[in-house]
C-alpha cells in the first residue's frame, strides 16, 4: 500500500507530517479538536464546522463506516480533517460505505497518521490557530506561510456559506440537498408550527422538534422578521451555525424584533444570537468546547447533564446587565464569577436593557462559562450546548419539550 | 449534597481470598474506599480474611479484622464495633452476598447499621435474574428469552421454546461458576445438574443463546441527585459465549455508531434508575446482533466489579474511590477529577488511545480439565495494555502475559496443531489469537475468519494489517530496513524480540538499530480528557509518536518493577510488596516509578507511586522506561519471578539494581553454586543432583535413592515439579513433561517423606539479619509451600529447632550477600534440619508475616535497599514471643476445573490465601478453614481413606472425630485399621468395586467431610474420583493427615464456640 504524504501546518510554524486520506488538494481553516469517541459522521456533516479543520482525538476513526441516516446536513462544510488512524474497512450493519469513500464523495482533504495528541496539546496551549492541510505542497515553510496568510474565522460571516437559500418544510426536499435519509417522526397533525432560522441547522434539531409534535419550517437566516411572522409560527427557533457570531448581526437584529412576539428557543449560535439581541457581548474561547462529555449544571434544578458541544465563542453573561440581588437568592456576588453561583446553587438574574430580566440557567462545570440563559419577562431561552446531541448524550432532550411548553403557554 | 454527618463509623467488607472470578481488583477498590472514607473523617472498620491485601494493612482502616467474610463473623464484628453503616459494594460478590445475608437475617437492623452504596432492594433487583428481567420489561428493554429450571426436567421442557444451544446460568454464583453452554441434551443435563448443585438457591436460568453476538459493557456511576455518567464503554473482542473475564476486551467500544452507543448509554442509565442504584458504580452488559443491531441486556452488577477496575485503569477515573464518596452523600459534581484537578468528576472520560485487556490462563496446572473457553470463567489473571491504536495495544498485551511470547506470534515460538487448525479458530481457547494471526499469514480472508469465529471484522482487519507489516519485514536483513518501516512496525505493536526473530538478528541488535535510526518511543499521559485539560498525574504509556510528555524530575528516581499478571504461583502478594516499596521509597525522598501491566492491582493505581508506567515487564519496555527516567536504582526483587528474570540483562545494560545483586541472586538460584555454599557453611540439605538426560537422572537416583523431588531449573510456583517414586515414572517425566536442555537441566532432590516444612522470611542489610517470621507448615514436605497451610509462631517445633533455623537463616543471608528480603525453606526430619531452597527476594509469605507480626517486612526491606541499617529502624526484637497464632491457608480453584485432580503436590495450584487469627492454634486453623470454605462441618459423617503410610496416624485423628460426634465411613483397608483400634466404621465400596460406592454416597449428601490421603503414584487414580466428587459437591476435602489433624482440632474449636473476633490493632505483637 503506497500512501501519499500530506502536511499540516499551523500559522505559528508548527508542522505535522502524515498521509493523505481524503482527496488530493490544499485547504485552510481554523484548527480545532473534538473529543467525542463516537459520531464522527455527524460531526463531519455539522455545518457549524464551516471554516474549520477538525482534529478527532479518538485515534481510530471510520470504524463503522458511514450511512445516509447519520448525515446532519446536506454536505460537509468543514474545511478538512486530521485523524490518527483511518479505518479502511468499516464494520457495522448500518454501514453503507467507508469514510474514505465519503471523503472522496464530498471532496474532502484529510490527513492521517498525525500525532493528534501533540496537536491537541498544542492547540490547548496556543489556542485555535489558522492552519493548512496540503497534499500537494509538502514544503514546510511554504505551507506555514499559507496558513499565516489564510483568512481565519474572526469577523467572518460563515453562516451565509452554509444556510439554505430558500425556505422548506422539514420532511420535504432540502434546497440543494434532496430529502434527508432520516427525517424522524414527522407529525401528521402537528401541534405547533416552528420557524427555524437556518444558520447551519443540524438535521437532528429538526427531527427532535418534529418528535415533540412540531411542524418545522426552515428559512434562510436573512429572512426578515415580518416574512417569518407571515408563516404564523407558534415559536421561533434559532439554529447552531459556524463562525464569529458578531459577524451575523442581521440575525440577532431580526431576533430583537421577534422577541416578545413569539416564544424563542436558540441553540449554540442561536444562543449567542439571543444573548447579543438582549445586549450581551460574546468572546472567543481559547480553544473552544467540542466533544460529547461536557458537564453542564442546570442552576434551576441543580442537576448535571452530560452534553454535546461545539462552540468556539461564548456569551459573557455579566455583560447583559446589572445583577438583580433580590431575584438572585439575595446574593450580591460578581456576575462574572460563575463558579461562585454554581457553588451557591443559585441562578443569578440580571436586568437587560429592553428585555427585562435575564437568568443564567446553565454553566459549564469544566471552565465555569455560560451555557444557557432564560428571559424571565419574554418567552425565550437558549443553550450554548447541543440538546439534540448527534453526536452525543441525550441528557438534555427535554429542552425541546420545554420549548413546546413555552409555546403552549403563549398560545 | 455534602457528605453525611449522621454516620460516623463505616464497616467495609472485603472480598476475601483471591479466587477465579474475584481477584485483587477488590483490594484495589477496597483500599481506595478505605483511604477516601478515612480522609473524609469517618471511622473505618474493615473485615477481610485475605492477609495479602493492601486494604488489611493496619494503617488503612481504624479497625482491621482479618476474619472470615461470612455473615457469622461479620456480625460478630458488627456486635463489637457497632458501625453506623455498612458499605458492601466494594467487596465483590462475596462482600455483597455477605451483606445481603446480614440483611436477610435481620442482623443489620438488630445492630442498627444501615446499608450504604446500594440498598438491599436494588441489590436484589440487580442480582436476581427474575426480578431483573421484570425490571427490564418495565422500562422497555429486551433481555434474552429465558426461563428458570429447578430440575433437569424443567430445563428440558424449556428447550421446547428456546431450542439449542442454550446458556445455563446458575443463580448467585461467582464468575459464572457452574454455568455453561449446552448444545445437546447430554450437555444440558450435565450443566444443569452441576449448576443446581452450585447455586445456593438451587436455581438455574436457561437462556436463549446469543452466542456470536457482539458483546459490550458500560461502566456507569450515579449519585443521589440522579446525575449519571458513563465512565467507560468496553467492547469484547470475543463475541458472546465467552465469559467477559475470559474475553479479550477493548476500551473504548470501537464499532458502535453514535446512535447505537447513545441507545446503550440511555439504557444503562435507565437500568440504574429502575434497579434503584442510587449511589455508586455499576456495570451493565449488552449483546448486539451484528446483523440487525438488535440490542439485549445481559446483566448488571450493582457494585464495583472486575470491569470497573479495568475501566478505572483504562481511563484514569477512579471508580471505587468515587463510589465510596457517593455512598456517603457527595454528588458527582462535588468531587474533583484527581487527574486534572480543575474539572469535576461529573463528566465522561474521553480517551485518545486504545486499551486492550487479555486474560491469563494456567491450564497447564490442571491437566485433564476442558480448556475450552465458555461462560464459566477460567482465567486467573489478566493484563492490560495501552497503545494509541488497537494493534499497538494488542501487541503490547500479548507480550505482557509472562508466557514467554514476544507478541502476537512471529517470535519463533509459534506451534500449531495442523490437523486441528480450524478447530482452534472456531472453538474459543487460550491459543486462538495465535491461530488467527497465523491464518492471516496463510492468506486467509477476513470474511472467512469472521464466519468461523464471529469476531468483528474490524478487529480482524487490524490484526491482518499488523500481520501484513510483520510479513513485510520477515526474512529481510535488519540493516536494510529503514527508519520509516521500522517505525511503522513499532507503531503496529511489534516488539524488538519479534523484529529480531523476523530479521534473524538479536533483540539487542534491533534496539541498537532503532536507536541509530532515531526510531524512539514516546510516553503519553492517561488523562481522562484526551488532552483537553492539563493533567497533573504522571500516568504514562508508551507509544511511537512525535511528542513525549514525561515531565522533568526534581528528585532521584527509583524504578520498581511489578509482578505482571496474576497467575498461580505469582499473585497479589508480590504486588503488595511492590506497593510497600513504593510507599517507603517515596517517604524516603525518592520519586518512585512503578512499572506494571496488571489492571487489577493496587500498584497500578496512579495514587500508589509518584509515576506510573502501564507497560509490559519485558526487557525492551523496561529499558525504554529506564532511558526516559534515568533512575538511580531499579527494584527487581519485590515483584516475584517476573522482574527477577530481567535482573541480569538489566545489569548488563547498565541499569543500577537496588538491593541484592544479580550475582548474589544467581548464587542462591544456581543449584550447583548454592550447594557449594551450603557445604562451605556446613548446613545440611537433601542430597541432590542435576541431569540433562534420563541416563543422568538415573545416575542421580542411584546415588540418592527414591523418592525424588524432580523439577526444571529456574521455576516459580513449582511449575513441572513432581515427586518420583520409581524409575518408570522418572523416565516418563524426563521424556514428556519437560523440555530438558543443557541450558535448562532438571534438578533432582532427595524427597524427605514425612518431613515438616518451615518457611522463613528475613531481611539482611549486610551487617545484620532480621528474621521476620518462622512459619511451620501444616502439610508435610512434598506439598508446595504456596499450597500448604502454615502457622506463626511454629505450633509444634521445639525452641531449639527454631533457634537453629534462625541461625541458619542469618548465616545464609550474610554469606549470600542479601540486601533486602530473603526467604528460606527448611525441612525438619528426624531431628535434622535441611535447607530446601533460598529465594533472595520477596516471597509469597511476606504480607502474611507482616500481618501476623506487625512488622512491615517489605517496607523494612525497601529501607535497607535504600541504604538504611536495620539497627537504626527501632524494630521489635525478632525473637520475641508471639501471643496470637496466625494460620495462613491456601485457597484452591479446583471447583473451576472439573476433571483436574485436586490432590496437592509439589506443583502449586492455589490462587489465594486467607489468614485465621486466634489465641490458640486449633481456633486459628478453624478460622482459616471457615474463611476458605465458608463452612466446617460440626457433625455428620466423615469419610476416611488413607494410604498405608498414614494409617497409624489416622487412628488418633479419627478417634478425635468420633469423640466429636462424627460417624465414620471408610473403604476396606482403612476400615480394617480403624476397627482394629476400636473405632466403629461403616464400610463403603471404592469406585471400581461396584455400586453404590463412595462417589454415590458423596453425591447423595451422605458425607460431610472427606479425608483422603494419596501416597506415591499408585493410589492417586483411586482417590481421584473421590476427591473430584468432593470438589463437585463442595465438601471439605483434606488430602494430608497433618491437615486432617489440624482440621479436627479446628472442628472442636468451632463446637466449643471459641472463635472470637479480634482487630489487628489490638494484637499484642503489634505493640
Amino acid at each position: 500500500m503506497t500512501r501519499s504524504k500530506a502536511l499540516l501546518a499551523l500559522e505559528d510554524g508548527t508542522v505535522f507530517h502524515g498521509f493523505s486520506c481524503g482527496v488530493a488538494g490544499e485547504v485552510d481553516g481554523e484548527i480545532c479538536f473534538n473529543t467525542s469517541m463516537t459520531g464522527y459522521q455527524e460531526i463531519f456533516s455539522d455545518p457549524s464546522y464551516a471554516g474549520q479543520i477538525i482534529t478527532m482525538t479518538s485515534p481510530h476513526i471510520g470504524n463503522y463506516g458511514v450511512n445516509a441516516a447519520d448525515m446532519e446536513s446536506r454536505a460537509v462544510f468543514a474545511r478538512g480533517f486530521v485523524v490518527r488512524a483511518l479505518s479502511r474497512s468499516p464494520s457495522s450493519w448500518r454501514a453503507e460505505g467507508s469514510l474514505r469513500d465519503f471523503f472522496v464523495r464530498h471532496n474532502v482533504v484529510a490527513i492521517e497518521g498525525v500525532d493528534t495528541r501533540r496537536l491537541v496539546r498544542h492547540i490547548r496551549e496556543c489556542g485555535a490557530l489558522k492552519a493548512v492541510i496540503s497534499t500537494v505542497d509538502l514544503d514546510e515553510e511554504s505551507v506555514v506561510a499559507k496558513a499565516k496568510a489564510s483568512p481565519g474565522l474572526v469577523g467572518r460571516d460563515l453562516v451565509a456559506e452554509v444556510a439554505v437559500s430558500s425556505a422548506y418544510r422539514w420532511g420535504g426536499l432540502v434546497p440543494g440537498g434532496g430529502v434527508p435519509a432520516d427525517i424522524g417522526a414527522v407529525p401528521i397533525k402537528p401541534d405547533y408550527r416552528v420557524v427555524a432560522l437556518d444558520s447551519g441547522i443540524k438535521y437532528n434539531i429538526a427531527r427532535q422538534l418534529s418528535e415533540v409534535g412540531c411542524e418545522v419550517i426552515v428559512v434562510p437566516p436573512t429572512t426578515p422578521a415580518e416574512t417569518i411572522l407571515e408563516h404564523k409560527p407558534d415559536g421561533i427557533f434559532v439554529a447552531n451555525g459556524p463562525g464569529d457570531p458578531s459577524a451575523v448581526d442581521y440575525l440577532f437584529e431580526t431576533l430583537r424584533i421577534l422577541l416578545g412576539k413569539r416564544p424563542v428557543f436558540g441553540i449554540c449560535l442561536g444562543h449567542q444570537m439571543l444573548g447579543l439581541a438582549v445586549g450581551a457581548s460574546v468572546f472567543k474561547l481559547k480553544y473552544g468546547h467540542r466533544g460529547a462529555n461536557q458537564p453542564v449544571k442546570n442552576l434551576r434544578t441543580g442537576k448535571v447533564e452530560i452534553t454535546s458541544q461545539n462552540h468556539g465563542f461564548c456569551l459573557d453573561f455579566a455583560s447583559v446587565g446589572r445583577l438583580d440581588v433580590a431575584e438572585s437568592g439575595g446574593l450580591d456576588m460578581d456576575t462574572a464569577d460563575l463558579r461562585a453561583w454554581v457553588q451557591a446553587g443559585v441562578a443569578p438574574v440580571v436586568r437587560s436593557e429592553g428585555f427585562g430580566r435575564v437568568q443564567l440557567t446553565h454553566v459549564n462545570l469544566n471552565d465555569m462559562t455560560c451555557e444557557g440563559i432564560r428571559l424571565l419577562d419574554v418567552p425565550a431561552f437558549s443553550v450554548q450546548y447541543h440538546p439534540e446531541a448527534a453526536a452525543g448524550p441525550h441528557d438534555s432532550r427535554s429542552l425541546f419539550k420545554e420549548f413546546v411548553n413555552l409555546m403552549k403557554a403563549g398560545a | 449534597m455534602p457528605k453525611r454527618k449522621d454516620i460516623s463509623k463505616i464497616l467495609v467488607i472485603g472480598s476475601g481470598p483471591i479466587v477465579i472470578g474475584q481477584a485483587c481488583e477488590f483490594d484495589y477498590s477496597g483500599a481506595q474506599a478505605c483511604k477516601v472514607l478515612k480522609d473524609d473523617g469517618y471511622e473505618v472498620v474493615l473485615v477481610n480474611s485475605n492477609p495479602a491485601t493492601i486494604m488489611t494493612d493496619p494503617g488503612l482502616a481504624h479497625r482491621t479484622y482479618v476474619e472470615p467474610v461470612t455473615p457469622e463473623f461479620v456480625e460478630k464484628v458488627i456486635a463489637v464495633e457497632r458501625p453506623d453503616a455498612l458499605l458492601p459494594t466494594l467487596g465483590g460478590q462475596t462482600g455483597l452476598n455477605c451483606a445481603m445475608a446480614l440483611v436477610d437475617s435481620g442482623a443489620l437492623e438488630k445492630w442498627g447499621a444501615e446499608l450504604i452504596g446500594a440498598k438491599a432492594e436494588a441489590i436484589r433487583k440487580g442480582e436476581d435474574r427474575k426480578l431483573f428481567a421484570e425490571a427490564m420489561k418495565r422500562i422497555g428493554l429486551e433481555v434474552p428469552r429465558s426461563g428458570y429450571a429447578y430440575s433437569t426436567g424443567d430445563a428440558e421442557q424449556l428447550i421446547g421454546d428456546l431450542g439449542y444451544p442454550v446458556i445455563v446460568r446458575p443463580s448467585f454464583t461467582l464468575g459464572g461458576a457452574g454455568g455453561g453452554i449446552a448444545y445437546n441434551r447430554g450437555e444440558l443435563v450435565d450443566t444443569v445438574s452441576q449448576g443446581l448443585a452450585l447455586s445456593p438457591i438451587s436455581e438455574v436460568l436457561i437462556e436463549e443463546s446469543v452466542i456470536g453476538w457482539k458483546e459490550f459493557e458500560m461502566e456507569v456511576m450515579r449519585d443521589s441527585a440522579d446525575n449519571a455518567v458513563i465512565v467507560c464503554s468496553i467492547e469484547n473482542f470475543d463475541p458472546m459465549g465467552v465469559h467477559t473475564g475470559d474475553s479479550i476486551t477493548v476500551a473504548p467500544a470501537q464499532t458502535l455508531t453514535d446512535r447505537e452507543y447513545q441507545q446503550m448509554r440511555d439504557a444503562s442509565i435507565a437500568i440504574l434508575r429502575e434497579v434503584g442504584v442510587e449511589t455508586g458504580g455499576s456495570n451493565v452488559q449488552f449483546a448486539i446482533d451484528p446483523a440487525t443491531g438488535r440490542m439485549v441486556v445481559i446483566e448488571m452488577n450493582p457494585r464495583v466489579s472486575r470491569s470497573s477496575a479495568l475501566a478505572s485503569k483504562a481511563t484514569g477515573f477512579p471508580i471505587a474511590k468515587i463510589a465510596a464518596k457517593l455512598a456517603v452523600g457527595y454528588t458527582l459534581d462535588e468531587i474533583e477529577n484527581d487527574i486534572t484537578r480543575e474539572t469535576p468528576a461529573c463528566f465522561e472520560p474521553s480517551i485518545d488511545y486504545t486499551v486492550v485487556k487479555v486474560p491469563r490462563w494456567t491450564f497447564e496446572k490442571f491437566c485433564g480439565t476442558d480448556e475450552t473457553l465458555t461462560t464459566r470463567m477460567k482465567s486467573v489473571g489478566e493484563v492490560m495494555a495501552i497503545g494509541r491504536t488497537f494493534e499497538e495495544a494488542l501487541g503490547k498485551a500479548m507480550r505482557s502475559l509472562e508466557n514467554n511470547r514476544g507478541g502476537l506470534g512471529a517470535d519463533g515460538r509459534d506451534r500449531f496443531v495442523e490437523h486441528k487448525f480450524d478447530e482452534h479458530l472456531a472453538i474459543p481457547n487460550e491459543q486462538r489469537l495465535f491461530y488467527l494471526a497465523e491464518a492471516f499469514r496463510r492468506g486467509r480472508s477476513i470474511e472467512e475468519l469472521h464466519a468461523i469465529t464471529h469476531i468483528d471484522p474490524w478487529f480482524l482487519d487490524r490484526m491482518r494489517t499488523t500481520v501484513g507489516i510483520e510479513q513485510q519485514i520477515k526474512g529481510r536483513d535488519l540493516s536494510r530496513i529503514d527508519a520509516e518501516e521500522l517505525r511503522s512496525a513499532k507503531r503496529a505493536g511489534l516488539s524488538d524480540v519479534q523484529i529480531a526473530w523476523l530479521t534473524d538478528s538479536s533483540e539487542h541488535a534491533v534496539r541498537a538499530a532503532r536507536k541509530s535510526l532515531g526510531v524512539l518511543p514516546t510516553f503519553k499521559v492517561v488523562d481522562t480528557c484526551a488532552a483537553e485539560f492539563t493533567a497533573i498525574t504522571p500516568y504514562y504509556y508508551k507509544t511511537y509518536e512525535e511528542e513525549d510528555e514525561v515531565v522533568a524530575a526534581t528528585k532521584p528516581r527509583v524504578v520498581i518493577l511489578g509482578a505482571g499478571p496474576n497467575r498461580i504461583g505469582q499473585g497479589i502478594e508480590f504486588d503488595y510488596c511492590c506497593v510497600h516499596a513504593a510507599y517507603t521509597l517515596s517517604e524516603m525522598g525518592y520519586e518512585t516509578v512503578m512499572v506494571n501491566c496488571n489492571p487489577e492491582t493496587v500498584s497500578t493505581d496512579y495514587d500508589t507511586s509518584d509515576r506510573l508506567y502501564f507497560e509490559p515487564l519485558t526487557l525492551e519496555d523496561v529499558l525504554d522506561i529506564v532511558d526516559a527516567e534515568d533512575p538511580i536504582g531499579c527494584v527487581v526483587t519485590f515483584g516475584g519471578q517476573t522482574p527477577l528474570k530481567l535482573a541480569k540483562a538489566l545489569e548488563a545494560a547498565g541499569v543500577p539494581i537496588m538491593g541484592t545483586s544479580p550475582e548474589a541472586i544467581d548464587l542462591a538460584e544456581d543449584r550447583r553454586r548454592f550447594s557449594a555454599v551450603l557445604n562451605e557453611l556446613k548446613i545440611t540439605y537433601p542430597s541432590a543432583g542435576t541431569a540433562e538426560s534420563f541416563d543422568e537422572a538415573l545416575q542421580v537416583a542411584e546415588r540418592v535413592g527414591f523418592p525424588l523431588l524432580v523439577r526444571p531449573s529456574y521455576v516459580l510456583g513449582g511449575r513441572g515439579m513432581v515427586i518420583a517414586y520409581s524409575e518408570s515414572y522418572l523416565e516418563r517425566y524426563m521424556a514428556e513433561a519437560v523440555a530438558v536442555s543443557s541450558e535448562h537441566p532438571v534438578l533432582l532432590d532427595k524427597f524427605l517423606e514425612g518431613a515438616i516444612e518451615v518457611d522463613v522470611d528475613a531481611v539482611c542489610d549486610g551487617e545484620s539479619v532480621y528474621v521476620g517470621g518462622v512459619m511451620e507448615h501444616i502439610e508435610e514436605a512434598g506439598i508446595h509451600s504456596g499450597d500448604s497451610a502454615c502457622c506463626i509462631p511454629p505450633y509444634s517445633l521445639g525452641s531449639e529447632t527454631v533457634t537453629q533455623i534462625r541461625a541458619h537463616t542469618k548465616t545464609l543471608a550474610m554469606r549470600l550477600g542479601v540486601r533486602g528480603l530473603m526467604n528460606v525453606q527448611f525441612a525438619i526430619k528426624d531431628q535434622g534440619i535441611y535447607v530446601l531452597e533460598v529465594n533472595p527476594r520477596a516471597s509469597r509469605t511476606v504480607p502474611f508475616v507482616s500481618k501476623a507480626t506487625g512488622v512491615p517486612l517489605a517496607k523494612v526491606a525497601a529501607r535497607v535497599m535504600a541504604g538504611e541499617k536495620l539497627a537504626d529502624m527501632g524494630l521489635p526484637p525478632d525473637e520475641r514471643e508471639m501471643v496470637r497464632f496466625c494460620v495462613k491457608e491456601a485457597v484452591m480453584p479446583f471447583g473451576r476445573f472439573p476433571g483436574a485432580d485436586s490432590v496437592l503436590g509439589p506443583e502449586m495450584k492455589s490462587t489465594g490465601e486467607v489468614m485465621g487469627v486466634a489465641d490458640d492454634f486449633p481456633a486459628a486453623y478453624a478460622k482459616s478453614q471457615l474463611a476458605v470454605d465458608y463452612s466446617l462441618p460440626v457433625s455428620g459423617t466423615a469419610f476416611v481413606s488413607v494410604s498405608d503410610r498414614d494409617k497409624r496416624q489416622a487412628v488418633s485423628v479419627v478417634k478425635h472425630l468420633q469423640l466429636l460426634g462424627f460417624s465414620i465411613m471408610s473403604t476396606k483397608g482403612t476400615a480394617r485399621a480403624l476397627r482394629a483400634a476400636g473405632i466403629p466404621v461403616v464400610e463403603v465400596r471404592k469406585k471400581h468395586e461396584g455400586r453404590p460406592n463412595i462417589v454415590d454416597e458423596i453425591a447423595n449428601g451422605n458425607v460431610q467431610l472427606v479425608i483422603n490421603t494419596p501416597f506415591g503414584q499408585q493410589t492417586r487414580s483411586d482417590g481421584y474420583h473421590i476427591r473430584s466428587a468432593a470438589v463437585r459437591h463442595g465438601i471439605p476435602n483434606i488430602t494430608t493427615i497433618s491437615a486432617a489433624s489440624a482440621a479436627v482440632q479446628g472442628i472442636e474449636a468451632v463446637k466449643e464456640g471459641r472463635l472470637e473476633v479480634c482487630a489487628l490493632q489490638d494484637f499484642e505483637q503489634y505493640r
